[in-house]
């Protein structure tokens, strides 16, 4: 009877219980978000690439090296010689060496050059394999395997004939267009950038540049696909290298070699080390953000004890009723700091429903934009302790308004003075 | 007047209702303020006015007789039980039990319905819960006091906010009477009344007292309703209030 009283109560000041509990949900749905964000996006990066023991690069960062090789964020600052590549593929630790060349673009998706082994070697997600949805990797110069999410999006199947254009961007005023290729394979959707690369071979990247220099096409250069075909397209250069060893032991030596390496200067990265760099980096940021998501909730329940203290005065006469037939200050302690546990629950169960609803809809939208995949998972232990975090904290901050209520009824007696 | 009689001599033999000795006390955090009472005694059965203008102490008086206060010194007994020796918790029960309350105004829960605002003490206090459940169920009890009191059953449902003043206080009036507690306090609560209605009000309040004999004890400045009780008290013979700077 007591708590239905309460509730009824709580209804009567329905609108501003009302805006109480959506400030709480808001900063809830902030707070969940921005961990949502955080742990999706650390899972996203961390399953692009796996059982890949070394990325090879020209000298630069490692961190520059990891995003732009694997995440395609980014561009290479130079290339590496196609004679390098091969003198450290042949080193007696490496098992295997799968070339990459980027730098062309397709309608806005980036174009991969690469051998058949990428298709053998190229891990993901704990040790998964890439699988073809639709066809086979590439056998022809002039033949390409397309990620899910470029068929998806330009509605692509095996065998269709598509443009290649030089340079990056979704138009680009030179387009190769004299050169069509055929879809050979579709890729099976993986939730990394692969679904968003068009993949080549490393003879193609050279075959579409053969006739261009310095950007432009060279005139009466104008060669056939089949004069092409007739050309040494060996690469003179690729842009970066993902290696595999026998032993990961002698990962640390190949990489000094590397590091150390006189012909030219170069730059190999254990991908583990490279992605807690990233961290060490965005940690600082993804501090700052769940600081700042943890001072909107601290606001969000400081504004409801300000609520509910405001509407005390007024309420000093309910509590009076409530002590002249038998209750407690206890009791009446016990009613607003209920109250306040109720206000959160509701803000907590609110923002919680707003944060998958944003997910459901945000969901396709992020993956395709920043390739974070977001799960639409029940809350994690981390989050579940936030939650629990958040209802002990609007316990706590319906205290405040509860001590006041307790002394203003012991010291108002049973007779409200006004 | 008659009934009055009646009550106090059937009970003549009962120990009082209400006996205070040696009282002292002071508001926590007001030492400017004290009150001392040095006898009262209330009748069982009895209707006793208290009459003194705002500032006699009588809110503090009232506070003390129903046990929300404890006293500094002195013993407060009612039914024969020392509410000074009480813990705070026992008192608000002992309260809630045996006393029922009546403000100047604004007596009710105004989100809650008129049924929900009668019964409401039945919640803190299980021998007036039984002793309603024996007259044929708490509702059908609430009922009976609300018609007797002249509110229609059609009200019941409604939201005590949208009554009239005067049936508030009826209702008000219905909650301290149900499961016939033993002493009925009221402060002025016929003040925001008209004469006829301040009338009817009383009439209605001591016929339905009178039934299970309840004592009553009323504040009220207003010196036209003392024909009315057994014994009219001045605030000022029994209470002495100390102000100091």
């Amino acid at each position: 009877m007591i708590v239905r009283l309460a509730l009824k109560s709580l209804a009567n000041r329905w609108l501003t219980a009302f805006l109480t509990v959506l400030a709480i949900a808001f900063s809830v749905m902030l707070l969940l978000g921005v961990e949502k964000v955080r742990t999706g996006a650390r899972a996203s990066f961390a399953d692009t690439i796996s059982g890949t023991d070394l990325i090879l690069g020209a000298r630069s960062g490692g961190v520059n090296l990891l995003l732009y090789a694997v995440f395609r964020i980014g561009n290479a600052t130079n290339n590496i010689r196609w004679s390098t590549v091969q003198e450290i593929a042949s080193r007696p630790e490496v098992a295997w060496l799968v070339p990459i060349s980027l730098g062309d673009s397709h309608l806005g998706f980036r174009i991969v050059g690469t051998t058949a082994g990428y298709f053998e070697h190229y891990r993901y997600r704990r040790d998964q394999g890439l699988a073809f949805a639709e066809g086979r990797p590439f056998a022809d110069l002039f033949e390409a395997v397309v990620g899910a999410d470029v068929a998806a999006d330009l509605g692509y199947r095996v065998g269709d004939h598509v443009v290649v254009a030089h340079g990056l961007g979704a138009t680009s005023f030179a387009m190769h267009n004299d050169k069509p290729f055929t879809i050979a394979g579709v890729l099976a959707k993986t939730g990394t950038p692969v679904d968003r690369s068009v993949h080549v071979s490393l003879e193609a990247i050279t075959a579409i540049h053969v006739d261009w220099q310095g950007g432009a096409r060279i005139p009466g250069l104008g060669l056939t696909p089949e004069q092409v075909r007739a050309l040494d397209l060996t690469p003179k250069d690729v842009t970066a290298a993902l290696i595999g060893l026998h032993s990961r032991l002698t990962a640390f030596r190949v990489q000094r070699a590397i590091n150390e390496y006189a012909a030219e200067p170069l730059t190999a990265v254990l991908p583990g080390v490279a992605l807690l760099e990233l961290w060490s980096i965005v940690g600082t940021a993804e501090s700052a953000l769940a600081i700042v998501s943890a001072l909107t909730v601290l606001t969000a329940l400081l504004g409801m004890a300000t609520m509910i203290l405001a509407t005390l005065n007024e309420r000093r006469r309910e509590m009076a009723i409530l002590r002249s037939v038998g209750a407690r200050p206890a009791t009446i302690v016990g009613l607003l700091t209920a109250e306040a546990a109720a206000l959160t629950a509701a803000g907590v169960a609110v923002g919680v429903a707003f944060l998958y609803l944003a997910l459901l809809v945000t969901r396709p939208i992020v993956d395709a934009r920043f390739g974070i995949y977001l799960p639409l998972a029940a809350p994690s232990p981390r989050e579940g302790l936030a939650i629990l975090g958040i209802l002990a904290g609007g316990v706590a901050a319906g205290v405040i308004p509860a001590l006041r209520a307790y002394r203003l009824s012991v010291a108002d007696g049973m007779m409200v003075r006004t | 007047m008659a009934d009055g009689a009646l009550g106090r001599a059937a009970t003549a033999a009962a120990p009082p209702a209400i006996e205070l000795h040696a009282v002292r006390f002071h508001w926590r955090g007001r030492p400017s303020f004290a009150l001392s009472v040095d006898t009262l005694r209330v009748e069982h059965g009895e209707r006793v006015l208290l009459a003194g203008p705002s500032g006699s102490g009588k809110s503090t008086l009232l506070s003390l007789l129903c046990g929300v206060v404890a006293p500094d010194s002195g013993t407060i007994q009612v039914l024969g039980t020392d509410l000074a020796g009480l813990p705070g918790t026992r008192r608000d029960r002992f309260r809630g039990e045996h006393f029922g309350i009546l403000f100047q105004m604004f007596n009710l829960l105004p989100y809650a319905s008129v049924m929900d605002n009668v019964v409401l003490p039945l919640h803190f206090a299980p021998g007036r819960r039984r002793r309603a459940a024996e007259r044929g169920g708490t509702a059908a009890e609430a009922a009976r006091l609300l018609e007797t009191l002249g509110i229609n059953a059609g009200l019941a449902r409604a939201d005590a906010a949208r009554l009239s003043v005067g049936q508030q206080q009826r209702v008000a009036a219905a909650r301290a009477l149900i499961g016939a507690p033993e002493i009925v306090v009221a402060d002025e609560p016929t003040s925001a009344l008209d004469r006829d209605s301040q009338q009817a009000f009383l009439d209605l309040l001591f016929a339905e007292a009178a039934r299970v004999a309840t004592t009553v004890v009323m504040v009220s400045h207003d010196a036209s309703l003392a024909g009315r009780f057994d014994r009219v008290l001045r605030l000022a013979d029994i209470a002495r209030v100390e102000r100091g700077h």
